[in-house]
């Protein structure tokens, strides 16, 4: 005897109910990787908080004294170290003198690395830049928010020698950096504690540094509330980076990693369109 | 005394740092680099006391009596810090070591990195399953909650706008996003973050008074 139409439509929908997320980690997994063997290019819409930050990096005069902080490690490097390499960019291009510490103890690796990427851009192969001259990389201080109040009255204490030992007075860049007030603007790439907040708190509202921000996505709600007076600007998340690429004129990894996260976010939308459908298919069953 | 000393001490530094806010002058101004140093110093310490406790715990579970699984891996994290520990400080040229080139550099961008971005990159995989399950129109608030994510889901991703780019501008999906981002969100933030600072205040005077006790153990 052939089956019960209803009875065969409420046996689908319970399995759509329950889809096991091995099948969707197969989905998840070919929009991720797929996407990286093609050439293909989307219209990325700038977002405000990241034009205001484009804005606040242009209106630095070139040569400026920036400072940044770098407070990420390895597992948010794939979001955070194409805002690294973008912002490391714009400095190059405006030939900022770069002061970068960190507060995680893995900021300043991931700064090194970031500023490789970038100087080896065939835009800035003629560029020559001497370490001690043009920038420093102070390294990792432990103390959190600490570390910024500290910085906020002496540097030289805070930071006694650079991230390879070499003692801060023998790096002509230092002489004549005392605090916080000394630096013509901060960019902020941050993870989590400490962070972005911190230095809102500390340094931004207390020295009245001159910021802005990129943070992961999970972060930027958060920060998003101190855009416009703390902070002159935010990237959020991948997004973010790949806004910032676009909109600065340097196009990096985040704008192609943004076809593979375009088709992820459709397929999770469907999952959860599949989920409701059935959710209310099989309400009536469930005596809801 | 045990109690009271510290009570002391807390009492004392608190009330600096707050009056320091407001004059950054001798001798509070002086008082709290001192203070900060001296946070410094513990926080390094504590860095190492984690990395004990750590090292302590991995090494209780690889030799106890139990044949776990986790066995295995506490050996492993153990065999990991002395590797990162030894090559770190005695064959990565001292004060150096983490200068591009040397040893621990080398660990560093050719292990640590790669297995931690993959370690983290799994989130992707147990968010969309988690967003399966969890994105259900159960209620009016989380009917609310989906269409808030389904918006910003499609409207934070460059196909948001294409597929609504024949729709007038300030109606597109990254603009509707936005405008959940910009409004709705900072709304809702800032009343957490007001909520948060009230506590985080009062939860500091209570320290700084004595009233709160819990952090020096015991009853």
């Amino acid at each position: 005897m052939a089956e019960n139409p209803t009875e065969m439509k409420t046996g689908l929908f319970d399995r759509l109910m329950r889809i096991d997320r091995r099948v969707i980690f197969v989905f998840i997994s070919v929009a991720l990787i797929v996407p990286l063997f093609f050439n293909v290019s989307q219209r990325i819409q700038v977002s405000p908080e990241v034009q205001m930050l484009n804005d606040a990096m242009s209106k630095v005069p070139d040569g400026a004294l920036v400072l940044y902080a770098m407070d990420y490690d390895p597992p948010s490097a794939p979001e955070l170290q194409p805002m690294a390499v973008a912002a490391f960019k714009v400095a190059l291009a405006k030939k900022f003198k770069m002061v970068i510490i960190g507060l995680w103890p893995q900021g300043p690796q991931q700064a090194n690395m970031a500023f490789e990427t970038a100087t080896h851009d065939p835009l800035f192969k003629d560029v020559k830049l001497t370490y001690g001259v043009d920038y420093v990389n102070l390294g990792f201080q432990s103390g959190n928010e600490a570390v910024i109040q500290k910085m906020g009255s002496d540097i030289p204490t805070t930071f006694p020698r650079d991230y390879a030992g070499t003692p801060v007075d023998q790096l002509p860049l230092m002489k004549g950096i005392k605090n916080l007030g000394n630096f013509d603007f901060m960019v902020n790439i941050s993870a989590g504690y400490p962070g972005t907040r911190e230095w809102v708190q500390f340094g931004a509202d207390r020295f009245g540094l001159k910021m802005v921000s990129g943070s992961t996505a999970v972060q930027t709600t958060e920060m998003s509330p101190y855009v416009g007076k703390q902070l002159l600007g935010l990237m959020g998340g991948m997004r973010g980076a790949a806004e910032f690429e676009q909109v600065s004129g340097y196009p990096g990894r985040a704008i192609k990693f943004m076809v593979g996260q375009s088709v992820a976010h459709v397929i999770v939308i469907v999952f959860i369109v599949i989920g409701n459908i059935a959710y209310f298919a099989t309400r009536k069953k469930r005596g809801a | 005394m045990r109690r009271e000393i510290p009570t002391a001490i807390a009492f004392f530094v608190g009330i600096i740092c707050i009056i320091q806010f407001f004059i950054p002058h001798r001798p509070f101004g002086t008082l709290v680099d001192v203070f900060s140093d001296w946070f410094g110093i513990v926080a390094a310490f504590a860095i190492w006391l984690g990395a004990l406790n750590l090292l302590k715990v991995s090494l209780e579970r690889s030799f106890s009596k139990k044949k776990t699984h986790d066995r295995w891996y506490g050996l492993v994290v153990a065999a990991s810090f002395f590797l990162i520990f030894i090559i770190g400080m005695f064959m990565s040229g001292g004060d150096q070591f983490q200068v591009p080139g040397s040893r621990f550099d080398y660990l560093y961008v050719n292990i640590y990195t790669p297995l931690s971005s993959t370690m983290f990159a799994l989130l992707a995989f147990f968010v969309a399953s988690a967003s399966y399950r969890a994105f259900r129109a159960r209620s009016w608030e989380a009917t609310l909650l989906l269409i808030a994510a389904f918006f910003v889901m499609l409207g934070r991703a460059p196909i948001g706008d294409q597929l609504t780019g024949f729709m007038p501008e300030g109606y597109r999906l990254s603009e509707v996003a936005n405008w959940i981002m910009t409004y709705p969100q900072v709304a809702g933030q800032r009343a957490i973050m007001i909520g948060i600072a009230l506590g985080v205040a009062s939860a500091s005077l209570r320290l700084i008074l004595g009233l709160e006790r819990s952090y020096l153990g015991g009853e």
